[in-house]
């Protein structure tokens, strides 16, 4: 971190880049957010640790529109999310001074509530570098430790590699966390019968409550206008009603970003209501896959992107119900 | 007797005809005197890839039992790529569809060229009983969306 903060100063100082995008603390150990620096001094509050989960990419969709570069710090699959910005011309390369991170593994803190670790006071072994496997935390009940790989966000235990697809340095080292099978959720489900899978997403989505926090921080999803900002659209709020509005939702905003979606798992960490969006998000890429070949979004700047390609043989759309 | 009579199922079905293909064939299935079920409301679009998955979906919350999407033959479109692109975007929404549990019956795509009358008819006919075995369209619907 101390390392992060000095390339920081020095880059500052010597005017190549105007600001700094990081994460900086928040009011509890374990909430940092995302934070601009522009000082020497505002790097007081700069944090680089297991929380900071967040992908500062979207982020740089607005930084770059700002006068002078930014420094901006992207973990490795944040690279991914900036890499598919790129190729859609939404950021603007020359504008952003890449910092490539290491990474070990992000924490989710709602996986280490579940474990009956509450109110929490300090926590160590939290720090993004160094070898600690297991976390320690101080809390108002007294001492409690949990392992690193069980308070891991789900995304990171199914993690695309540790590689940085697109950087200007690299500080710090990382270490593989893969160690799940990116789709056995979506087969799991996809195995069920119709009524269990429309039990499962009725549960899991009557608890959405609209805040839109999925879509916000969705890096692919970034148009300037939302439809579901209209307020000509009919279900556009919530209703207090068992019906299809939530589903819609969720599957149009997930059609959305169908192809481009490099599966960063921000939505599933943002949203308050711990739905499962990802699976959403899966599925298509799922399909993407098995129908027209492996593909990974923001790995390259291929300017075809599977919905956006196509070809003669393609299947048609009754292989769906012809698969069962 | 007719006080016992229960209301009998008329499903609503939505076809989205592309003008240059299947709209034509609809034409063709009347004007060659074909009968298809009245149930079928058609909308007429530009091309199959005009149809957006939000307007599948709106159709089933305005209270659609089932809807079918018809467009030239791959290879055939008039705008040379058009239907290209429907086809994938419809295969991974129909995927989508049947993931979350709903009957995966209800929803079709279908090429039909402005020559083939019969198939459209045959077509709409197939579609119409389908949905009438499946029923009533109730999971997709939204209270506030009917009029």
């Amino acid at each position: 971190m101390q390392e992060l903060i000095a390339r920081a100063k020095e880059l500052l100082a010597d005017g190549s880049v105007a600001r700094v995008l990081g994460w900086k603390a928040g009011d509890l150990p374990y909430n940092p957010e995302p934070a601009y620096f522009e000082k020497e001094e505002d790097f007081e509050n700069f944090v680089y640790d297991g929380f900071c989960g967040a992908n500062l990419s979207k982020y740089m969709i607005e930084a770059c529109k700002l006068e002078g570069k930014t420094l901006v710090y992207l973990k490795p699959c944040d690279t991914y999310s900036f890499q598919e910005l790129m190729k859609e011309h939404r950021v603007d390369r020359e504008k952003a001074y890449i910092i490539g991170v290491g990474c070990k593994g992000k924490l989710d803190i709602e996986k280490i509530k579940k474990q009956g670790i509450k109110g929490i006071e300090s926590i160590s072994g939290a720090e993004a570098d160094g070898p600690a496997e297991t976390l320690s935390f101080r809390t108002v009940y007294g001492e409690k430790t949990c392992s690193y790989a069980d308070g891991m966000l789900e995304r990171c235990h199914v993690c695309k590699g540790k590689e940085h697809m697109v950087f200007d340095e690299i500080i710090g080292e990382s270490k593989d966390t893969k160690d799940a099978d990116r789709f056995a959720e979506v087969e799991k489900i996809e195995a069920m019968s119709p009524e269990e899978k429309f039990a499962f997403f009725q549960k899991e989505l009557s608890k959405c409550i609209r805040c839109n926090a999925c879509r916000n921080v969705c890096p692919a999803c970034s148009c300037r206008k939302c439809v579901f900002d209209s307020n000509k659209f009919d279900s556009a709020q919530k209703a207090n009603v068992d019906s299809f509005e939530e589903k819609m939702f969720h599957i149009i905003r997930a059609f959305h970003v169908a192809g481009r979606c490099t599966d960063c798992g921000e939505c599933s960490r943002v949203c308050p209501q711990g739905i499962p969006l990802h699976l959403f998000n899966r599925k298509f890429i799922k399909d993407i896959n098995e129908f027209y070949g492996e593909y990974q979004a923001g790995a390259d700047m291929e300017p075809r992107t599977p919905l956006t390609d196509y070809v003669f043989e393609d299947v048609e759309p009754s292989v769906v119900t012809e698969r069962g | 007797m007719s006080i016992e009579n229960r209301e009998e199922f008329r499903p609503k079905i939505v076809a989205f005809c592309c003008n240059w293909c299947s709209y034509a064939g609809a034409d063709l299935a009347g004007s060659s005197r074909l009968a298809y079920p009245a149930d079928v409301k058609i909308i007429r679009v530009p091309c199959s890839c005009r149809v957006n998955p939000m307007f599948i979906l709106r159709a089933f919350e305005k209270g659609a039992d089932g809807v079918i999407l018809c467009g030239c033959h791959p290879g055939d479109c008039h705008y040379t790529t058009g239907n290209f692109y429907a086809r994938r975007r419809m295969t991974l929404l129909f995927s989508m569809l049947e993931y979350i549990g709903i009957e995966n019956g209800r929803t079709r795509v279908e090429w039909v060229s402005a020559a083939e009358g019969v198939k459209f008819s045959t077509t709409m006919n197939e579609f119409v009983e389908k949905i009438h075995s499946l029923g009533k369209n109730v999971r997709l619907g939204d209270l506030r969306c009917r009029n």
